[in-house]
């Protein structure tokens, strides 16, 4: 859309901006007037669902979003939370969808660079990476090579730039199959009182703008996203940005730099809806309005209109309002960082967003109007019929319980993601104590003894089932996560991704994982600091399982005191803490192996999560626990083979006398518990401090040997386990 | 002991190796920027891993021609040691201080993970600690780490025991399941004729703490200490 300033506004071209003849009605009773091509191009994107949250801010509200841990909430560019010492955490999780979709390389990789320049825009610097990544159904035609494309579009990113990627999750399920997501989290340190926000203070002050050149990249990026996909969707591939990971480290430094400095009163990424978005935003909050000369915005092509520089997406670039006076500061730090500088600007008190083009104004907006008017939509929505549970009589027991393990561990959702993770930088900077692989990532805080545990998580098949209890178990599991490190859970980011919000069974799905996270952070006191939507992942109609993913964060005191998964050379006895009911509704066992789709998720008691996880966390800062597994995807029989995967060390299971079925012991996916493992002479203590607490706990098995058994039965070899869960993502992506 | 570490603008690995020669050599290592001209009189130059500039074109291309590069030459030819870690490596291929050069892994993907390379000679000022022959566990983290030179020059490192580390199975095999990315011989590291230049693809600087999963990596600032005193 190269739209010079005369175009006519017909309803076509307002239908073709994403904009409804309602929307459009009320950009003229703003502006007392219609509006030009280029002030519709801005309207567009600042009320696209992508900047607006225009359907899901009335419910994101429900999310409990404060606590004494926290310095700043959801509404800057990432949350902030205390972590002691004058240190603080700020972290953010973003969906790159629709781009990733249309061009996997680059998509993944502009997806990381915006979550990283949401992080050190507010003065932290970057020091991890995640992602969570859900791909279509192996045997789709598209799948492998949208694996190989965000995967080396992610690595491409984050090693160039430095910040290793300690974490995440991948998961295949055919409802991706023509929406695949792609959601980026970074993770950043900063000095408490060096924190920098997207503010302006106040009029007569300089705005900036750093970094790179604007392109033709990327224009109606925001638009995009807030649409379905049909089968034109190749054609969108201009809309899709191109990333430049040089350049960000080159901007990570110079910020940091300049941020040392008593020279900068805000700054805000130019992000979704680019230059618009970043000023727009800016001066909204702080009341005051904003002349723009785009004359001076440096650009890499020649003849960009108005239009296209407010609305390119082109990446690595920063907006900053400085101190009046300090401009030749910030200009020899960028200027020593190779980096383009600009004065193309300066706040004012007129409450207006004016920009000039070649001697003609382009656009004149009021600022409120554009930013904190944006429409809000009370989308109809029907609750969710809740599932029946799935009778534990029509889910068949297996002819051999360890061949229904070794399928597992070899299968798409439960195999090794080593092929993933070792194509990322995951310990760069040296401060990496626990790599990916495991229930979180651990990076020291550097030059301190103090530890951050990083996850990802969701289970998108119970969501689908029941969108509340489903939403609560994001939560949940993402705490017994890092609980499993033994790190205090501090906060959590998230991403929410679902279809198309104006349909009403879509719209109850997202209403109702809403309310079950919501309920689980404040029964845990996990509260939600930062996050993000992203509706319309839908092809002709068809919706993706709904998937919040959560990004938790927690805290180690101590670093050299954290439990990780594999056993350890002094472990003999194996724990299981927390009841057993053998659900196998929605399990991968039901699923995967039995083809039964249908039935409830387990339910997720807040309570108990609570007391078993306050247990586990407990023991493990005693130094007397080191050895702790998250029993979640799998069950039981899965939790110890990836115990023993990760240390080589066999076992023999121990099934309880509870009178469930074997296979719903093993194979059951009941919430709130924990494998643990410890030197016998730990055992009786452990034992009796569960009880005490009325925890259920029990003795669940003995470690030794090379091989896995169950109640010294039906053996299988951890080499033989080990093969069959290392060779399937290698041998798929070969080609096999 | 006196250091200096190179900073280019990308990269992302000199505070990694400052932070382990200062806990080998008990005093503050010093930063230069690749902008300056000169380097002031030091024991030791260290070329650190990242992308210089990006290394969109051949890696280490653009920082083999950056301003300080000149007197880093000069200072190498006359003697003063120069270490060059992954993308240091290739800085020194591509400025002629070391033969050869580091092509695309064979799997043409980046590769991090922890190898095991064997200890060619202990004799050398990088290696002394290390016994003969003896087995390191030591990161890598690289896209282009193929080692690859004509056979000549393969002949001539060999010959001239010229060849630092080689990639090898835990108990020190050079096979070719150990080898990550195809080079040349399982070479993973060599030095120049006097052995003051050595470049290596591993990061011996990501393993020097326990906490953070092994030590391997401490000999090789130790031993600089050890022979710089």
């Amino acid at each position: 859309m190269n739209a010079p300033a005369t175009v006519e506004i017909t309803p076509d071209v307002v239908a073709e901006h994403g904009l409804s003849p309602e929307e459009y009605d009320r950009i003229c009773a703003i502006l007392d007037r219609q509006p030009n091509i280029t002030e519709l191009g801005v309207f567009s994107v600042m009320w696209s669902e992508h900047c607006s949250y225009k359907s899901s801010r009335v419910w994101l509200k429900e999310f409990p979003t404060e606590g004494p841990q926290v310095i700043c909430g959801p509404g800057e560019n990432a949350g902030v939370v205390d972590i002691g010492d004058g240190q603080a955490v700020i972290f953010k999780m973003e969906s790159h969808n629709h781009p990733s979709f249309i061009e996997p390389y680059q998509g993944a990789a502009t997806g990381v660079g915006g979550i990283m320049r949401d992080v050190f825009t507010m003065g932290a610097r970057p020091v991890a990476l995640l992602n969570a990544l859900r791909f279509g159904r192996p045997e789709h035609e598209k799948t492998r090579h949208l694996v190989s494309g965000v995967v080396s579009g992610i690595g491409g990113y984050g090693n160039c730039v430095g910040v290793p990627t300690v974490g995440g999750e991948v998961n295949f399920d055919t409802s991706y199959d023509g929406n695949i997501l792609v959601n980026a989290m970074c993770v950043g340190i900063a000095d408490t009182d060096k924190i920098f926000y997207a503010i302006a203070e106040g009029p007569g002050k300089p705005v900036i703008y750093v970094g790179s050149k604007t392109g033709r990249d990327g224009i109606h990026g925001a638009t995009m996203a807030s649409a379905e996909f049909d089968d034109s969707s190749d054609e969108k591939r201009p809309t899709v940005q191109v990333g430049d990971p040089f350049t960000e480290k080159l901007l990570i430094e110079a910020c940091l730099e300049l941020m040392a400095e008593d020279a900068i009163i805000g700054i805000q990424d130019m992000g979704a809806a680019g230059l618009t978005s970043s000023s727009v935003e800016m001066a909204g909050k702080s009341g005051v309005g904003m002349a723009l000369n785009l004359d001076h915005v440096p650009c890499r092509e020649d003849g960009m209109t108005a239009y296209e520089m407010l609305l390119s997406e082109s990446q690595e670039r920063m907006l900053m309002v400085l101190r009046p006076g300090r401009e030749d500061v910030a200009r020899t730090v960028f200027e020593k960082w190779d980096l383009d500088f600009a004065v193309i600007g300066e706040t004012t008190d007129t409450g207006r967003l004016i920009v000039t083009h070649n001697g003609r104004i382009e656009a004149d907006m009021p600022v409120d109007a554009v930013s904190n008017e944006a429409p809000l939509y009370h989308r109809p929505w029907n609750e969710p019929e809740k599932p029946e549970p799935l009778a534990a009589d029509l889910v068949p027991a297996p002819r051999s319980a360890s061949q229904a393990l070794l399928s597992l561990v070899g299968s798409a959702n439960l195999c090794s993601r080593r092929w993933v993770w070792e194509q990322y930088d995951h310990m760069v900077m040296a401060d990496t104590v626990v790599r990916p692989g495991s229930d979180a990532g651990i990076v020291r805080v550097h030059g301190t003894q103090k530890g951050l545990a990083i996850c990802a998580d969701v289970t998108p098949r119970y969501v689908g089932a029941d969108p509340f209890e489903g939403g609560k178990q994001a939560v949940a599991e993402a705490w017994r996560n890092l609980t499993a490190t033994g790190a205090k859970p501090l906060a959590i980011t998230d991403c929410l991704n679902f279809g198309n919000p104006e349909r009403p069974d879509i719209m109850g799905q997202f209403v109702f994982a809403v309310k079950g996270m919501s309920e689980a952070c404040r029964a845990l006191d996990f509260p939600v600091v930062s996050g993000n939507v992203s509706f319309y992942n839908e092809t002709n109609g068809q919706g993706i399982l709904p998937t919040p993913a959560v990004g938790g964060v927690g805290l180690l005191p101590d670093v050299a005191i954290h439990a990780s998964v594999g056993f350890k050379p002094e472990d003999d006895t194996i724990i299981l803490i927390g009841a057993e009911a053998g659900h196998l509704g929605q399990s991968l066992y039901a699923r995967e192996l039995c083809g039964l789709k249908h039935g409830a998720p387990p339910s997720v008691d807040l309570a108990l999560e609570q007391a078993n996880g306050d247990l586990v966390r407990g023991l493990i800062a005693d130094g007397s626990l080191k050895t702790v597994h998250d029993c979640s995807d799998g069950g039981l029989y899965i939790a110890v083979a990836e115990m023993a995967l990760a240390s080589g060390r066999g076992a023999d299971i121990e099934l309880g006398a509870s009178g469930l079925p074997a296979h719903a012991l093993l194979f059951g996916e009941d919430q709130a518990r924990y494998v643990i493992a410890c030197p016998a002479s730990l055992t009786d203590t452990i034992l009796q401090r569960a009880q005490a607490l009325g925890i259920a706990a029990r003795v669940a098995g003995t470690i030794g040997g090379d091989r896995l058994t169950v109640n010294g039965a039906d053996p299988i070899s951890i080499s033989d386990l080990s093969a069959a869960h290392e060779e399937w993502l290698p041998r798929y992506m070969n080609g096999g | 002991m006196k250091a200096h570490v190179i900073v280019f603008p990308g990269s992302n690995c000199d505070r990694d190796v400052a932070v382990s020669l200062e806990q080998a050599m008990g005093r503050p290592v010093e930063m230069l920027w690749h902008g300056e001209t000169e380097v002031p009189a030091t024991d030791l130059i260290v070329l650190p891993g990242g992308f210089s500039y990006g290394d969109y074109l051949r890696c280490g291309a653009m920082a083999a021609h950056s301003p300080i590069m000149r007197d880093v030459i000069a200072k190498a030819k006359a003697g003063t040691r120069v270490l060059g870690i992954c993308n240091g490596f290739q800085i020194l291929t591509e400025s002629g201080l070391l033969p050869g050069v580091l092509m695309q892994n064979m799997s043409l993907k980046y590769i991090c993970r922890d190898v095991h390379i064997r200890v060619e000679r202990s004799d050398t000022d990088y290696t002394r600690q290390y016994g003969n022959g003896g087995v390191l566990r030591i990161p890598i983290a690289h896209h282009e780490g193929n080692y690859s030179a004509d056979d000549g020059t393969l002949d001539r490192l060999e010959g001239e025991g010229r060849v630092a580390f080689r990639y090898c199975s835990p108990d020190g095999e050079t096979t070719e399941a150990s080898n990550p990315n195809g080079s040349a011989r399982n070479i993973a590291g060599i030095y120049n004729e006097n052995c003051t230049v050595l470049g290596l693809m591993p990061h011996p600087e990501r393993l020097c703490d326990a906490q953070l999963g092994g030590t391997d990596g401490v000999g090789m600032f130790s031993s600089l200490v050890e022979a710089m005193q």
